[in-house]
């Protein structure tokens, strides 16, 4: 597979720089290995977050070409032999040195959600919680989710509008879609989900859907089914009218 | 000249080096006796090594096959375990798996269910009945992340990519801290504690084919070691049968035992299903010795016996490593792992899915219409860090040590499964274990200064220096020299040429350079993780010579079976006062008797007697 060309921004949040580097590729070298290589070589000091390799734990998110994605499953001949492979950071996030960026406030997104609390009756028994598979499949469709924040990196809400703190962004939105759609979970997030989480922040333009790695309808199965929920809380006459009546 | 009082000082009752399952469980329980927990991690919080477990955790639930019991995984872990697992560990972990699982599923874990909406269970090597609870191939995402979004919640003070460089300790031994240094920006931190869990996961980054990431440099072994703690059983490394073999830049990446436990089964080059021609004595009466009887098993027969691709991973390595030497290996040299022509494409997709997607980008391979070619790779340590069984301390005062890291609930082989469920177990035990201690202590020890000025010095030079070796080749030398001389099969002559070439980088490792700053330099990570990788590789290396015989994982092709003689001893690895490392064999306490019993009697006998048991 020959020779091949690599720029890759070098520097930190305040000042940086495309740096050509090459690489020899033998067959199935993803972009990851490519970068490791470089790093070895010639790139001792090269930042670059991974771990698992096999996209299973969501470290290496980066921009390959403009478009964001996991460096470990990217492979080299998805790219002509011709063409310069550009490596950058995330955008929507301030950058730590190299490719690697700092993504702390999305942990602190996570600890505001309300967490699991599990519901205490007949169905909570002493062999576990009694559900049937097909009532927890959409919640186990949220939880393959890698936290590689490239959704987050391609809100529009947080990568342009810079609103970080107006909305939790798809990643938190699937999470609190998976909390509310778990059949044995007691709380109620839904006040929550529209004060503080920002559900109606989001305009449905399904970016995050399409860079999902783990090809989650974030946008379809968890977010419009939440924003659904809170119309029908707050905006929904005949319910406001049944909880006047009621004083629910 | 270096003042301590300019480092940042952080004070705990019980601190928790890794963010793992066993980590993140062991601060979770802190956090009910302790007042101040805190947690470090080298990665993110979440991308522990845990998130790569892919099956699931064995727990006698008896969700799927009521006739399960303590007792019967029980044996099974000490079986595959050859008899060497600490009985006691291996007793306290059949015995509180169930309610550990069970607890997971309340912190918020959504486990795959049974018909009558319970938590599922699935075959795997060596267990005899369905145990694994698990969800698809991604059992490990699953854990970490309710640990974690649990955890979150809960008083832990977490710092996330810092690396823990040594231990300190007091006057009289006592362990009182850990010299740090956060990742970001290189800065040093001393966290002052009055007990400390060391949570950090196994080696195997040692050699050159293996399931682990970069994270896994066998840090806690070398804390431990140069703490003065003692490591035990160093030589039992698990090759994993199946790590992906093509093509060269993922070799070693995991296939989950999975694909075996839903009906895969191994070919070689000629079509045959070889596993039949490797089915140990011991097991004989145990596996299907027909192609007819396993494909009973796999339909659900309960009276058919288990096919042998789930003999143990220990059995299964061999297996396909003297396949490949007798010239029957697949184009790549491993073995064909055929689920396309057992189960149906929707199914497969179903219950593999990480392993559809993982082939079909890595590979550009359809495991639902090809056979996947898959081969041994580094995947788990179970010698470690020697622990008392109840409480989980070392043998050092108040050093602790739960999960890979801590050796003997595994023996000389684990079985799939019995990790994750280890990591819940004696995360708990450790948890519970520190804080009890932490708690009679009163007042946190006070560290001695000059050592803790030595470990930064020792850090900083690695920079300072004018020039030095290349880090990362340094690295590349020992996985090429662990992989041919301590690898899968073992000689004395390959031991002894091992133990000198580590020598060798012992000394090359002396002067070693990184460049560039303090400031997230992966090169100076890599070479700080250098020392920690040597002390193991020694350690494994040297055990492995002392050990003359074949035993579970570690396999010598001069001393090819079991020994009477060396089921007596454990082999312990503890720095001597002249700084060398001294190995040697110590014989094993003998075992509580009834639980003697419980190993060695038949199944018959022990099915009879559980079902005896639950009527009465």
């Amino acid at each position: 597979m020959g020779n091949r060309k690599f720029k890759i921004y070098r520097g930190d949040n305040t000042k940086g720089e495309l740096v050509d580097y090459n690489c020899d590729i033998t067959e199935g070298m993803v972009v990851l290995d490519a970068m490791h290589r470089i790093q070895a070589d010639d790139a001792n000091d090269m930042a670059c977050r991974w771990n698992c390799k096999a996209g299973k734990c969501g470290s290496c998110s980066v921009e390959i070409n403009g478009r964001p994605k996991l460096a470990c499953m990217t492979r080299m001949n998805e790219y002509s032999p011709d063409e310069t492979i550009m490596i950058t950071p995330l955008k929507a996030f301030p950058i730590i040195k190299d490719t690697v960026t700092d993504v702390s406030w999305n942990y602190k997104q996570n600890k505001k959600i309300k967490p699991f609390s599990p519901v205490q009756n007949k169905k909570n028994t002493e062999k576990g919680l009694v559900m049937q598979q097909v009532d927890v499949e959409r919640t186990q469709h949220f939880r393959k989710c890698i936290e590689c924040y490239l959704c987050q990196n391609v809100c529009h809400v947080i990568r342009d509008q810079g609103a970080q703190d107006k909305f939790v962004g798809p990643r938190f939105m699937i999470r609190l879609a998976s909390l509310e759609m778990h059949p044995m979970d007691d709380a109620d997030r839904i006040p929550a989900i529209k004060e503080d989480h920002g559900s109606g922040m989001c305009n449905i333009t399904r970016c995050c859907t399409e860079v999902c790695p783990e090809d989650i309808q974030i946008t379809d199965d968890g977010i419009i089914p939440l924003k659904e929920r809170v119309v029908d809380r707050y905006f929904d006459p005949v319910m406001i009218l049944f909880r006047k009546i009621f004083k629910k | 000249m270096l003042d301590i009082s300019g480092i940042r000082q952080i004070e705990f009752d019980v601190l928790v080096i890794g963010a793992g399952g066993a980590g993140l469980c062991a601060a979770i329980t802190a956090t009910k006796e302790s007042k101040k927990v805190g947690l470090i991690c080298k990665s993110l919080l979440g991308k522990a090594h845990t998130v790569m477990a892919e099956g699931g955790m064995a727990a006698s639930l008896g969700n799927v096959d009521k006739r399960d019991h303590w007792k019967i995984h029980f044996r099974d872990t000490m079986r595959g375990g050859k008899m060497l697992n600490v009985w006691r560990m291996a007793e306290l972990h059949a015995r509180h798996a169930a309610d550990r699982v069970r607890e997971l599923e309340q912190w918020g874990a959504v486990f795959d269910r049974t018909k009558e909406g319970l938590i599922n269970q699935r075959n795997f090597g060596g267990h005899r009945y369905p145990r694994l609870a698990h969800v698809g191939d991604r059992t490990g995402l699953e854990m970490i992340r309710t640990l974690q979004d649990y955890g979150i919640h809960k008083d832990i003070d977490i710092h996330m990519e810092c690396t823990a460089l040594d231990i300190l300790k007091d006057e009289s031994g006592k362990v009182a801290g850990v010299v740090c240094m956060y990742r970001e920006t290189g800065e040093f931190i001393i966290f002052k504690t009055k007990s400390l869990i060391l949570a950090t996961g196994g080696g195997g980054k040692a050699w050159e084919i293996t399931s682990n990431s970069w994270e896994y440099t066998g840090d806690g072994y070398a804390m431990a070691y140069e703490a003065g703690a003692e490591l035990m059983d160093l030589e039992f490394n698990q090759f994993h049968p199946t790590g992906m073999v093509w093509p060269p830049s993922v070799r070693g990446i995991l296939v989950t035992e999975g694909v075996r436990g839903e009906g895969g089964i191994l070919r070689n080059s000629e079509g045959k299903r070889f596993m039949f021609d490797y089915i140990p004595e011991k097991f004989k009466n145990e596996t299907a010795d027909t192609e007819e009887e396993a494909a009973r098993w796999l339909a659900g027969d309960k009276d058919a016996r288990r096919p042998p691709e789930l003999l143990t991973r220990d059995v299964v390595a061999r297996a396909i490593n003297a396949e490949v030497k007798a010239g029957r290996g697949s184009k790549h040299g491993g073995a064909y792992l055929d689920i396309a022509t057992r189960r149906s494409a929707e199914d497969i997709k179903k219950k593999l899915p990480s392993m559809y997607h993982q082939f079909k980008v890595l590979a550009e391979l359809d495991i639902t219409k090809e056979s996947m070619e898959v081969g041994p790779t580094c995947h788990y340590f179970m010698g470690g860090i020697r622990v008392e069984a109840d409480t989980t301390m070392s043998t050092v005062e108040g050093l602790f040590a739960c999960g890979e890291c801590a050796a003997g609930m595994h023996g000389a082989n684990r079985l799939g499964g019995n990790s994750l469920s280890d990591l819940l177990v004696f995360g708990n035990l450790a948890g519970t274990g520190a804080s009890n201690y932490a708690k009679q202590l009163g007042a946190v020890p006070k560290f001695n200064e000059e050592d803790a000025k030595k470990i930064i010095r020792n850090a900083t030079s690695i920079l300072n220096r004018e020039e030095g070796g290349n880090p990362y080749l340094l690295h590349e030398d020992l996985q090429k020299n662990m992989q041919n001389n301590v690898g899968i099969i073992r000689t004395d002559s390959e031991l002894q040429e091992g133990i000198q070439n580590i020598e060798n980088l012992k000394e090359k490792n002396k002067n070693v350079k990184a460049n560039g700053s303090s400031q997230f330099n992966p090169g100076w990570h890599e070479a700080l993780a250098m020392r920690n990788l040597l002390i193991t590789s020694e350690a494994v290396a040297r055990a492995a010579h002392l050990r003359t015989e074949s035993r579970g994982a570690h396999t010598r092709d001069d001393f090819r079976d079991e020994s009477e003689e060396w089921y007596q001893y454990n082999i312990i690895s503890k720095k001597g006062e002249d700084g060398n490392m001294q190995v040697i064999k110590e014989r094993r306490k003998d075992p509580n008797p009834e639980l003697e019993r419980i190993a060695n009697a038949t199944l018959e006998d022990l099915e009879a007697e559980v079902a005896e048991e639950r009527k009465s």
